[in-house]
């Protein structure tokens, strides 16, 4: 069953004289449960593209079908709730409020959900300990290394339990050590809790730990096939 | 988002930027405290001036000499020499006034006093033996003069504190003869001081009966004031009508825009002072808020900044699941609580400041001043400020709800 529908999906900026047309018409579909990186150079309209599937945004023109539903028609405040029950998002920049603490960080999505407050403590808590962060709850952001803060931003895009989540070049700032920690729990919630995971990566290496790898070039797709040789977790490479 | 997580969310805000949030208070709390001290001080001061009024009485009534000008040209408003004893008699008869209780008619002037070698500037003031009663005057030494003094131009004297410390000292004046204008008068009482800010200061008077003073002193044959008393507050308005009339037809005035003398009650003068403060207070309320309106600027200047800064953080919470109403919700919230907090803060302020100053001016002036806690003058701090905080905080937190969670997040 597919989770994405995009068809014919196009997006232009109308902020200049000159229209840039990001995306020039983009279609494919991603099953539910599956890992698909999205990769390309700067300029080719990946990050809109994730924007769009994120539902960040909304397209020019063209179909997108999240979960069976026709997502065009989406009034802003649909989208919010959308967002928050069946998405979540990992940044490249983390994205933690400052001066808050790792537990409090990782309930901000529970904050603005239907879950009732008395589950906020024990939702939040199994999330930051399902990243390995079980010490460092009451830690401040700026007390926490990159690949600890990264690890935050996983928790709290986990602790609504999303049906996709979106990565946005989540390595991209981290040492090559703490970028395979985090690439290996991102890995293992695709295949141990089925997550269906969505990764931007200008990083071969990297995209080779999702299942596929769809490659944008000037806003069209120039490649869309499976990876021959997936780095797994327990891949000698990654230890 | 339920509303008590709205408020935890807008006072963790609010306590991440802390100095930055006392500073944006600071001009609501001083907007505020001034409002307070200018309500509660004008407040004060219309007691005090009220008290003092109504210590004569709220059934006297005092007629003047003259008119009210009915502008700069009427020259002839100033009769000073129009009530005479003639008057008096009309007053008294029972047929003009019926609610006349207490007629006395009073002179006043300027002279020196001398004892011995010493020599001091007073006020002469001649009345009836009524004058204990009607300013409620208690000597401390001695007995006021009776109405055989006034009947016979008796030579006696009652004098203030001053007079007493700057003629005699430490020595008992009772008895001893004072010099007046050169004519010796006889000590019968003394006063005790009647306090500063009084608005009769016995002081530096000499009390006589006015047949002595007119006669002896001044040399003149009319009043400075008639003043009346009815037995109850309620006749006050019929009697001052009644005064009006027997004073016209013992004038001969036919043309009441020609009358040569006013009828004042003490409710008149209470009135007219307390329409002053007021006046005075408002218009201290109005330039104090001046500091209201700079301070609400202020936040929507830190609100802007704040908004700006926090562009990120909006993003994410959007990115998060937060709706605009959300984000409008979380930046007004934290407006109205800074422009609250602030004014509590300045209610506070406002209250302990006049407190004090209530204090000082009892201790240190010897004043009457009661503290007045001025109620009004803290809901109505409260609720400006709290909608200072809507006003001034909406337009940011608009702001901040329209941006889009993509822009945000790509903020540098």
């Amino acid at each position: 069953m597919n989770i994405i529908e995009v068809k014919d999906l196009k997006k232009s900026y109308y902020d200049s004289e000159e229209p840039t047309h990001a995306l020039c018409g983009v279609t494919f579909s991603i099953r539910k449960g599956e890992f698909v990186a999205i990769m390309g150079p700067s300029g080719s309209g990946k990050s809109t593209l994730l924007h769009l599937l994120g539902l960040l945004d909304i397209a020019t023109s063209g179909e997108y079908i999240f979960d069976g539903k026709k997502i065009s028609s989406y009034s802003g405040d649909e989208l919010a709730l959308l967002r928050n029950k069946k998405v979540g998002f990992v940044f490249q920049a983390f994205n933690l409020l400052a001066r808050t603490s790792v537990l409090e960080n990782v309930k901000l999505p529970l904050s603005y959900s239907d879950v009732p407050e008395s589950e906020w403590d024990k939702k939040a808590r199994a999330a930051v300990i399902a990243v390995g962060l079980g010490e460092r709850m009451s830690h401040q952001p700026s007390e926490l290394s990159g690949g600890e803060k990264q690890r935050v931003a996983i928790a709290r895009a986990l602790v609504n339990d999303p049906d996709v989540i979106f990565a946005d070049e989540p390595t991209g700032n981290l040492d090559s050590k703490s970028g395979k920690n985090v690439m290996s729990i991102i890995q293992r919630l695709n295949e141990e809790e089925g997550k269906t995971i969505i990764l931007i990566t200008h990083e071969t290496s990297t995209a080779e730990h999702a299942e596929r790898i769809i490659r944008l070039v000037d806003g069209v797709i120039s490649t869309d096939e499976k990876v021959k040789k997936r780095l797994s977790v327990n891949d000698e490479f990654l230890k | 988002m339920t509303s008590k997580h709205i408020l935890k969310t807008a006072l963790v805000g609010l306590r991440t930027n802390r100095s930055r949030s006392f500073l944006t208070i600071l001009g609501i709390v001083i907007g505020i405290t001034a409002i307070m001290l200018v309500i509660s001080l004008g407040a004060g001061a219309q007691n005090l001036i009220l008290s003092q009024v109504q210590g004569l009485g709220t059934n006297t009534i005092a007629v003047i000499p003259g008119r009210e000008p009915t502008g700069p040209s009427d020259v002839s408003a100033l009769y000073s020499d129009s009530l005479k004893l003639k008057d008096v008699v009309a007053l008294q008869n029972k047929a003009n006034v019926p609610d006349l209780k207490v007629i006395m008619p009073t002179v006043f002037g300027a002279g020196t006093a001398s004892y011995g070698s010493d020599v001091y500037q007073v006020t002469i003031f001649g009345a009836t033996e009524y004058i204990a009663d009607i300013f409620d005057m208690h000597p401390n030494n001695g007995d006021f003069f009776t109405k055989d003094d006034v009947l016979s131009r008796g030579d006696v004297a009652v004098i203030g504190s001053k007079v007493v410390d700057h003629l005699f000292g430490n020595d008992n004046p009772i008895g001893q003869k004072i010099k007046v204008k050169g004519k010796n008068f006889k000590v019968v009482a003394t006063l005790p001081p009647t306090g500063g800010g009084s608005l009769f200061n016995f002081d530096s008077m000499i009390l006589m009966p006015y047949t002595t003073a007119q006669d002896y002193l001044l040399g003149i044959k009319y009043f400075n004031r008639i003043i009346i008393q009815t037995q109850n507050d309620s006749q006050v308005p019929s009697a001052s009508a009644d005064i009006t009339q027997t004073l016209r037809e013992s004038h001969n005035i036919t043309d009441p825009t020609k009358d040569d003398f006013t009828v004042q009650t003490q409710q008149d003068l209470a009135n007219r002072l307390s329409t002053i403060t007021s006046a005075l207070t408002w218009f201290l309320v109005a330039v104090a808020s001046i500091a209201l309106f700079v301070g609400g600027v202020g936040i929507m200047n830190i609100m802007l900044v704040s908004v700006t800064e926090r562009t990120r953080e909006i993003g994410l919470r959007k990115a998060l699941g937060a709706t605009n109403r959300d984000i409008l919700t979380q930046f007004l919230l934290e407006a109205v609580l800074l422009t609250a907090i602030g004014g509590i803060v300045g209610i506070i302020l406002g209250a302990v400041l006049s407190f004090a100053i209530a204090v000082g001016l009892s201790r240190w002036l010897n004043l009457n001043w009661q503290f007045v806690f001025p109620w009004s003058g803290a809901a109505m701090g409260l609720g400006v400020s709290a909608l200072i905080g809507l006003v001034f905080g909406g337009y940011p937190a608009g702001q901040a709800s329209k941006k889009s969670p993509i822009e945000a997040l790509r903020y540098e």
